[in-house]
Parts: C-alpha cells; structure tokens; sequence
C-alpha cells in the first residue's frame, strides 16, 4: 500500500509548526518519528493532505534532568531514552524504553509520539501515568498541562485540541528510596505487549501508584493503590486479585484470560518493586 | 574428498551479491516504460458480483474480466476420480469466492497512482454467507462454493488397508483431535511480475517470482491463447519461495494479457497486506485419529478422518487434491504396522486457495500421528521416545515397504531418536523437572520422528493425480571455448543455492576449477524444460541431471583428448580438468579449442554433438527418497502467561550424501523456524464472514531471532541406493517436526496440571484457557 499525496513541511520553530497546523484547518497532521503515523499512511488510514514534520524543532528535542523533574521534549527519542541521554535520573524511564519495539523503531520513534498516538497497547502511556508525569499542551500562544493518566481519552484518543501540539512531558523523579517496577508481557521480543505494567511506591512522597495498559482504551491508573495491597508492603503475595479484577472490569477490560494476564502483570510489577529501588 | 566437490560445505557463489545487495529480484529489473499495475481485490469472501464499474475519465487504465476476453480461466485438472474442477477466472466475474481475489486491474504511472485508480473502482455485489470452516462446509445446508458441484468437497479419497476387528478391539484406543492453522508463507520478497513484449523473440517475457517457469511458461501461454514459444518466464533472484511461488497465478496472466494489449511494459509487485490479506493459504487441516495399540504400545493400527481445508479453488499445477491425498499416503509415518484407514477430503472453502507450503501435508500429518503416539505412551506410563522405539520402523528391515506401499530406502529410525534423546538429554530434564523451577514455569521435553519423502518421482506423483506430472529431470552441460564450464538447468533456486551445490556435482565428475563453472538457471529461454525446484527435488533429480551430462560431455572430451594425445580413449581418463594417460595429458581448454577453433586436429569420426550434452536423470526407483529425522525440544510454559520459551532444540537429520552439509544445516535451520512459526506463532484467523483478520505483521506474529534458540542440527548418513551420490531430497524436514515436538513438550510441561493441548499454534490464549479449564475441573 501506498499513501495518498500529500505535501510534507519541515517546521523551524514551534511556532512555524502551530501556525501551518492552524492554517491547514484540520488537512494537516504533525510527524515526529513517523513510526506510527507510517504505517497509518500506508494503510490509506491517515489521508492528510499535508505533513508537519516536528522533529527537528530544537525546543522540542532538548530533555533535562534535574533533580525534582525530568523535562522530556516531545520529540526526544526512545533511543535516546534507552541510552541514559535522556531521563537519566529516573532509572525506570530507561527499562521501558529498552523493550519498546526494536532498536530501529526506537531510534525514530519519539515518547511525545507515542503519547499522542495513543495506542491502548503502548508503553510509554502506562509508564509515565505511573511515574505521574504530566505534558505541556501548546495552541501556539498558550500552553496547557494535563496529567498523562488523563491525556489518552480513548483508543487512539486524546485530551489534544485541533492545532495543539505537545511540546514536552515533565516526570517528577522519585525519593531515593522509592520503589518501582516494570513488567511487559508479549509474545516475542519487540512487540506489543499483551499486558503492561507499572508499580511505583514511594514513601517519602506518601505514594503507591500503579498502572495497567494494553487494555482496550487507557490505562487504568490507580492513584492511590495501598488498598490493593492490603495496606501492606506491595508484592504479589498481597495483591487482592479480587478487588484488580473488578477495578479492570470497570475499567472496561475484557475478561477472561485476558484479564488474568494484565492481573498477572501486576503482581509481577509489584514483585519487582519489592526488589527493585529507583536509586542504588 | 575435493575442496569443492560433492560433500564440501563450500561458501555460497550467490551469496556474494545478495549480502552485497547486487541481487536482481523482479523489484531491480528496469525495463524503459515501464507503468505500474494495482489491484483491486474483493473485500468481501462470498458474493454475487453483478457489476464492476471503473469511473469514466479512466478508460484505458482499468481493466476487468469484460476486457479479458478470450483468456481462459485456470484449471487445474487431476487425474484422480471424481475430483470436481474449479475454474477460476483471471479476474472474476460471476461470484466473488474469497477476500482478496483480483477483481480488476488498473495502470497507472506509480504504484500510488494505481492505487489511488483502484480505491476509485466500484464493485456493486449481493453477498451470500460464507463458508468458513472445513467441516461446516460439508453439512447438507452448507452454503456453496461452487453451486455446480452440488456440494463443497473437491474430492474423497478412501484408504482401507488390512483393517482388522482383531485390530479395532484392541486393548488400547487412542484418539485426538487435532487442528493447524492457516498460515501465511511469508518468504522475505513477494510475488511480482514485469511483463513486456519482445518483437524481436516475437515473445511475450515475463520476469516472475517464481519457483517454476516452465510451468508459467504454460500456464500464461494456455491462458492467453499462445503457443508456448511466445512466451518467454525469466525467473531471476527469487527471495523464498517454500511453495508460494509455485504455482501460476492469475496476476501474471493479467501482466502478461496487459503487456500484449497496451504495449508496454507493466510491473507488479505484492506488497505486505496483500500478502496478508489474499494470501494466507497453507497448512489449514483437521484430524480425527485414532491409534490401536497392545498393552506394551506397539501400534496395530491406525484409523483417521482428514479434512483440508483447499479454500475456492484449485491451484495450477498442484491441485486442490494434493494435500488430502498426500495426507492420506502419508498418515503412517516412520511406523511399522499394517492396519491402516483413512478417509480424508479437499473442502472447498471462501478462502485463498492451498498451496503446499514447506513440509506440505506432513507437518501436519506428523503432528497427528505423534500426538498418537505421545497418548500411548501416557497410557502404559513409559517415556514417550521408548513408545517411538516400540513401533519405529528397524534398520534390518530395510528397505521397508510401509502398510501405503511407500519404499522407505534405508537408515536407522530408532537410533535418529536415542541421539536425539541423549543430545536434548532427556533424563537430565526428567531430574530438573523433580526440582521445580524458582521463577514457577514448568519444563518439558517433547519429541517428534518422521521420514521425509522427497524427489518425489513420476509414478508417485501420477498417482497424486498431479495435472502436471514430472518426468525425466535435464541438465544441459557445456565446455567453453576457454575450457569453462556452463551448466543449465531447469530447477530453480529460491534460496537453496543451487548455483553452488550444482557446480559442486559438475566439479566432482568433471574435475573443472569449481570457480570456472557456471550454473545458468531460471529463462525458459536457455534451460531445458522442467517442472523445476519443490518437493526436495531439485539435488536428487537437477543434480542427477547435472552428473549426467557432465559424465557423457566427459567422454566426448576424452575421446578427443586422447585422440590429441595420440592415445586410445580406452587407455585415458577424465577428471582435474585434464584427459591424461599414463604418460601425458591435455588439459580441456586445449580440448576445446581444437574442438571450437581447430577441428582440423579432431578424430576423423569425431562425435559432431560437440561439447554440449543435454542429459537426464533416470532414478534406479522413483519411488522417491526417504530422509529421516528426529527433532527434540525443551521448553519452559508459564502458566500464569501462557508463554512458552524454547530452551534448546535438537535435530538428528538423516539426508542420506550431503553434497553441501553447510547448506542442508542451513536449510534445516530455516525449516525449523518456520515450523517454530506453525507451532507457537502464526494463525490468520477469519471471523464468520470469511474476513482474514490478520492485515498486518502486528497480528501476524512470524518467529524472530530473539525466539529461536541455538538449534542444534546432528547428522547420521546412509546413503540412497537408488540416487546420484547417495543423496536423498532434505529441504522440508525442518518445517516438519517443530510442531508436534513443540506440542509435546508443552504437553509434558503442563501435565503436572492435567493439561493436555491438541493443535498448533500454542499461543498464550490458547494455554491459559487450557489451564484455567483444567483448574477448573479439578477443584469442581
Ligand atoms: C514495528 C513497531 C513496533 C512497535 N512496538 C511498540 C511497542 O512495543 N511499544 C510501544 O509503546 N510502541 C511501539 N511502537 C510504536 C512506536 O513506539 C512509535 O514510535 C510511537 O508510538 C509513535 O512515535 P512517533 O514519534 O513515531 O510518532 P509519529 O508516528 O510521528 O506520530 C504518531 C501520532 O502522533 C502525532 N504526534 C506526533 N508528535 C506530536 C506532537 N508533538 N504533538 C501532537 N501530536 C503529535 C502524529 O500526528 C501522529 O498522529 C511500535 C512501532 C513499530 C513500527
């Protein structure tokens, strides 16, 4: 398959960016890795009559790391990530990024693409709402933050306005002594997972978070999980499968098999964050 | 042995442009002119097609079945009784009977162009249920594929063979049912053709993906209404075939009707989804088996109901009966006993026609008849390889004839398995397995034994009711002005590496620098007809093929060899690329130039056929060759994941002479990982409207590098006595044996919880809800 035509731009600034997206009226779609939106070209699914290519826009490449936040711009890769080039102060960032996709699409892909692209399979969407990172929403005048555990409102659905673009995600980085752990399930190296997630304790900031995903729409984020865990220590021995199973199906998981796997998930997660520290 | 001769693993000659990327697929050809065809496919599996409409401003770039007038449908016609014939249209008209079938074609400048022409072509149909599953589709209210026939099964074939009541009562039953999925072949390149005319051949070429020219040659010429001769199939570089490429397809009549009609060339190229999304067209079958055995496992009998699922139509040359009644031919296995009954059926379906891919019906076969034997051995409580040992086939009573009347030419089945056993170290598993593993995975170790019939030859083949039946296999062999030799043949390689292992023959008979040999393949234009490269063939007959004439051109080399050396041919021989006697030698350039530029110095009575020798191979049988093998695994199961990784895997193979041993490990190699891909990975599924629901590689899971461990490929040898050098056909056991080993030991793994899984492929759903069925029943 090939795509239909289209015009491709390569956006200077932010602000060059914003304006051609304004101007375009909805023909327009924005591209950083393309790792995702090539394939909906191909496959005649995303029909734009113009492309704005975003990743060479400086302000939206840079990351910092400082030592309450990590600023990811929205382009910056999940390569990039993988390496400690950015994100280096949040260990946990580097694990998920090492196993989404191959090395090929990870040097293209972007974690702002990934967020906006909003796959209910991906990784970078659960991750983040656990490490409860938050992105900055620009129309080109004014910017806007919204939590990434509200950002994806459906299945390849967003909090994004038309001609919003997110410019960078912010992740606060966690106490010394806090915990975390990653799990993603697939059925071979490299693809998408069948289940994810996240388990973040930290008790200096008075947090048990976690995350569920490749679910059928966005994660499910539980804020404030102790409950789950009994009240106890997080480990998998005191998961109350029970109570996760009817917070899935309220979320609107499936069932069945499926839905022991993202239990399963979890409770591995939550083992690893009893032996994984965010600092060593 | 020489350096370069049969049994040398000698580096790949081809492999030097394709790992610098100067390979020449269709993709790279580059004819001026060239414009670009598009197809429009059906979206929907079963329907009446009451109209095609192109839009107005595009006369002249769309074409449909209206256009193709004269062109004759695709037929595939058997010689076995009562098969029922399908007539499937170059672009169909009438019924649309699959999704994915072409409907219409349109030209344009660039592929993206084409496409853009394609979404903008209407097609105006009435759909009908579809049939979807192979066994609905013979209920008496199953919708028709075909009205004509009546009913949707192709053909029947009933084996009943020394089936006793002693046999049928025996003490132990043993009964499975077992279903594979369809699958999709996935060679790396895609089909695709470049069709041009040639006024000066007055020849239609056309540059194919293909396994067989020849038979493209044939088929497009019968198609189009052309002799033979006015069409020319070159075959370059092929990316893989393992069967998807051996057939003629409607897409490259429609290049070449296209290239005739505008005059210009055309091109085509498959693409992912297309591959996807027409064409998942293999391994789809059912069983229904059952084992009768004595109170120690010695199998009696075996009874089976098989159905394969053949989808609309049957395919040129092979036929939609192939696959049921190789099936059939080849339910027993590597086992000794002489009760035998099948019943098996080609079903006509709302899906892409079969093809054989790799392995063809015995993948499937074996994983049937293995999980048999893994039943017995659960029932008496022996190792399932000591189940194998009880009722394999022994070498002393090679050559065996098997209860279908298979020759099986030689070896020693049941030492391929205690290799294998001992490698996988089965016992050490057994101690592990008492242990328990910290991480809560469960280990297992399955095996799987089955011989491997290959090059297959004309008898066999006849009675497979084959439409195009192959005969004596040619070779041309020539020595050059220079004293180089050129081989020419009619086999195809798509990545066996024929362009070495052939000149490895020719050097072992002719003595010629392995480097001047040169191994021309794939133009109907230059090669000797041939019904070319499937069925483990292509060594055993092309290279039987090739010895031939390289033996007969000897001779004629020595006869005027001797006479420059004043000698009696008696007294000479040829080999080292020199006719020598006692006391002198010429070498073959000075041969060749007496022959091509100074014949004054020629005998008198001088063989006038030159230096160029067409022969061919004539098997001491042809009842075909039997390789044997052994395949064992170790997995671990997670069964709260449902994820199975593979911790080691063994192969014992027996190929009889390996003329490249580098080569047939790397075949065994590749074969094993697609049957890695049967066993634990790929299935396109079609919901109830006879949708493939696998479009992309997102849902088509292949297996990867990080998926299959370090395979480990052991050897015995016993050489063919009816062949060439012993050799006997080998490329197709890999893909045989991984899924009813992979099954095996899966099933070993989840014993401990009652499990036991039938079918492939053994993904995670499939697993957990096996488990979660078994814990179920137990604490009920
Ligand atoms: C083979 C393969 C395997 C993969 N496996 C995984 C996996 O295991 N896990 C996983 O998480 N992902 C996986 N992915 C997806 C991959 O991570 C993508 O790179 C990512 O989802 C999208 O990032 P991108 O930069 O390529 O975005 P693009 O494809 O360029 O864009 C995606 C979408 O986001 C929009 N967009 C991009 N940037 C912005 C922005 N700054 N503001 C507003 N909108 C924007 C685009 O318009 C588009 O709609 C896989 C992809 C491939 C091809």
């Amino acid at each position: 398959m090939k795509p239909v035509a289209f015009e491709t731009v390569r956006a200077a600034s932010l602000a060059e960016a914003s304006r051609l997206l304004r101007e375009a009226g909805g023909g327009a779609k924005l591209v950083a890795g393309g790792q995702s939106l090539g394939p909906m070209l191909n496959l005649r699914l995303a029909r734009p009559r113009l492309l704005i290519d975003v990743a060479g826009i400086a302000e939206l490449t840079v990351a910092v790391d400082a030592a309450d936040q990590v600023v990811l711009g929205s382009c910056v890769t999940t390569a990039a990530v993988e390496d400690g080039r950015a994100g280096d102060a949040i260990p946990m960032l580097a694990e998920v990024a090492g196993h989404v996709a191959y090395r090929a699409v990870r040097n293209r892909g972007t974690v702002g693409g990934s967020l906006c692209h909003a796959d209910p399979a991906a990784d970078w969407p659960t991750a983040l709402a656990a490490l409860g990172a938050d992105v900055i929403i620009s129309d080109g005048r004014t910017e806007r933050s919204v939590p990434v555990a509200g950002f994806a409102t459906g299945a390849f659905e967003t909090a994004l306005a038309p001609g919003e673009i997110l410019v960078r995600i912010r992740v606060p980085v966690p106490s010394h002594s806090a915990a975390w752990g990653w799990v993603k399930l697939t059925r071979k190296a490299g693809e998408f997972a069948l289940a994810n997630a996240a388990v973040l304790v930290d008790h200096e900031r008075g947090i048990c978070r976690i995350a569920i995903g490749a679910l059928r729409g966005p994660p499910l984020v539980v804020g404030d999980a102790r409950g789950l865990f009994g009240g106890g220590p997080v480990g998998a021995g005191a998961l109350d499968r029970v109570a996760l199973n009817r917070l899935l199906g309220a979320h609107g998981g499936d069932g069945g098999t499926e839905r022991a796997l993202h239990v399963t998930a979890l409770a591995r997660a939550a083992d690893r964050a009893a032996a994984v520290r965010s600092r060593t | 042995m020489s350096a370069t001769g049969v049994g040398a693993s000698v580096a790949r000659t081809e492999d030097d442009r394709f790992l610098r990327g100067r390979g020449q697929y269709v993709a790279d050809w580059r004819v001026p002119g060239t414009r670009e065809v598009a197809f429009v496919r059906s979206p929907v599996a079963h329907a009446r097609l009451r109209a095609v409409r192109a839009p107005e401003d595009c006369a002249g770039t769309v074409f449909t079945a209206a256009d193709l007038r004269g062109v004759k449908p695709v037929r595939a016609i058997t010689s076995i009784k009562g098969f029922k014939l399908s007539s499937e249209p170059i672009l169909a008209t009438g019924k649309l009977r699959f999704v994915g079938e072409v409907v219409a074609a349109c030209v344009a400048a660039t592929r993206a162009e084409a496409e853009d022409l394609a979404e903008r072509v209407e097609l105006d149909y009435e759909e009908l249920p579809a049939v979807t599953d192979m066994l609905a589709a013979r209920r008496p209210d199953a919708p028709l594929v075909h009205e004509e026939w009546g009913d949707n099964v192709f053909i029947e074939t009933v084996e009943d063979r020394g089936m006793t009541e002693a046999v049928l009562a025996a003490p132990l039953k043993i009964t499975r049912e077992i279903r594979t999925a369809r699958q999709c072949m996935f060679p790396m390149e895609g089909r695709g053709a470049l069709a041009f005319r040639d006024d000066r051949l007055r020849c239609l070429t056309l540059v194919s993906a293909t396994q067989m020219p020849h038979i493209v040659q044939l088929g497009v010429a019968d198609c189009l209404g052309l002799p033979d001769s006015a069409v020319r199939v070159i075959s370059p570089d092929v990316g893989g075939g393992f069967g998807y490429k051996g057939l003629l397809c409607r897409e490259e009549v429609v290049l070449g009707w296209l290239a005739q009609t505008l005059g210009h060339p055309v091109r085509w190229l498959e693409d992912c989804r297309e591959h996807l999304g027409a064409n998942a067209n293999c391994r789809e079958h059912h069983y229904v088996v059952t084992g009768f055995a004595d109170r120690d496992g010695r199998l009696l009998g075996i009874d089976c109901v098989a159905h394969v699922d053949a989808g609309a139509y049957s395919v040129y040359p092979t036929s939609a009966a192939l696959e049921a009644s190789m099936v059939a031919s080849l339910i027993p296995g590597p086992y000794d006993f002489r009760a035998y009954r099948c019943r098996s059926a080609a079903v006509a379906t709302n899906k892409c026609p079969i093809l054989p891919y790799r392995g063809v019906g015995r993948t499937g076969v074996c994983l049937a008849i293995e999980a048999v034997m893994d039943g017995i051995a659960r029932e008496i409580g022996v190792e399932p390889y000591e189940v194998r040992l009880r009722n394999l086939v022994r070498p002393e009573q090679m050559p065996y004839d098997n209860v279908m009347g298979r020759h099986f030419d030689g070896g020693d089945y049941p030492e391929a398995v205690r290799r294998a056993v001992a490698a996988i170290g089965v016992e050490a598993i057994r101690a592990r397995q008492t242990r328990g593993e910290s991480d809560g995975r469960l280990i297992g170790v399955g095996l799987a034994v089955f011989c491997e019939q290959g090059a297959h030859g004309t008898t066999v083949l006849a009675s497979w009711g084959r439409p195009v039946v192959p005969g004596y296999e040619q070779a041309i062999a020539r020595l050059t002005v220079d004293g180089d030799l050129e081989i020419r043949v009619g086999t195809h390689s798509h990545g066996q590496g024929h362009e070495t292992t052939f000149a490895q023959v020719a050097h072992e008979v002719l003595g010629v620098p392995f480097a001047r040999i040169r191994v021309m393949q794939g133009d109907t234009l230059y090669t000797p007809f041939s019904t070319a490269t499937w069925g483990s063939r292509s060594m055993v007959m092309g290279g039987g093929a090739v010895a031939e004439a390289c033996r007969i051109l000897g001779e004629r080399i020595k006869a005027i060899g001797a006479w420059l050396m004043q000698a009696d041919p008696a007294d000479a021989t040829v080999g080292d690329g020199c006719v020598r006697t006692a006391s002198a030698s010429v070498s073959f350039a000075e041969v060749a130039r007496a022959w091509y530029l100074q014949p004054q110095h020629l005998p008198p009575d001088v063989d006038t056929g030159g230096l160029e020798v067409t022969a061919g191979y004539r098997a001491k049988r042809d009842s075909g060759t039997f390789s044997y093998a052994a395949h064992a695994v170790c997995v671990a199961v997670d069964p709260e994941t449902g994820l199975v990784e593979i911790l080691d895997y063994v192969v014992l193979e027996d190929g009889g002479v390996l003329v490249n041993p580098m080569i047939v490990d790397g075949q065994v190699r590749g074969g094993t990982v697609q049957g890695i891909g049967t066993g634990l990975f790929e299935a396109v599924s079609f919901d109830a409207q006879g949708q493939p629901l696998a479009s992309t590689l997102v849902d088509y899971l292949l297996p990867g590098a990080g998926d299959v461990p370090e395979i480990r490929v052991l050897h015995m040898e016993t050489p063919s006595p009816n062949t060439t050098f012993g050799a006997k056909g080998i490329g197709e056991g890999g893909a045989i044996g991984p899924p009813a080993a992979l099954v095996s030991a899966v099933n070993d793994a989840l014993r401990p919880l009652g499990v036991e899984l039938q079918g492939v492929p053994l993904g995670p759903e499939r697993i957990l809800a096996a488990v979660a069925a078994a814990r179920a029943s137990t604490s009920a």
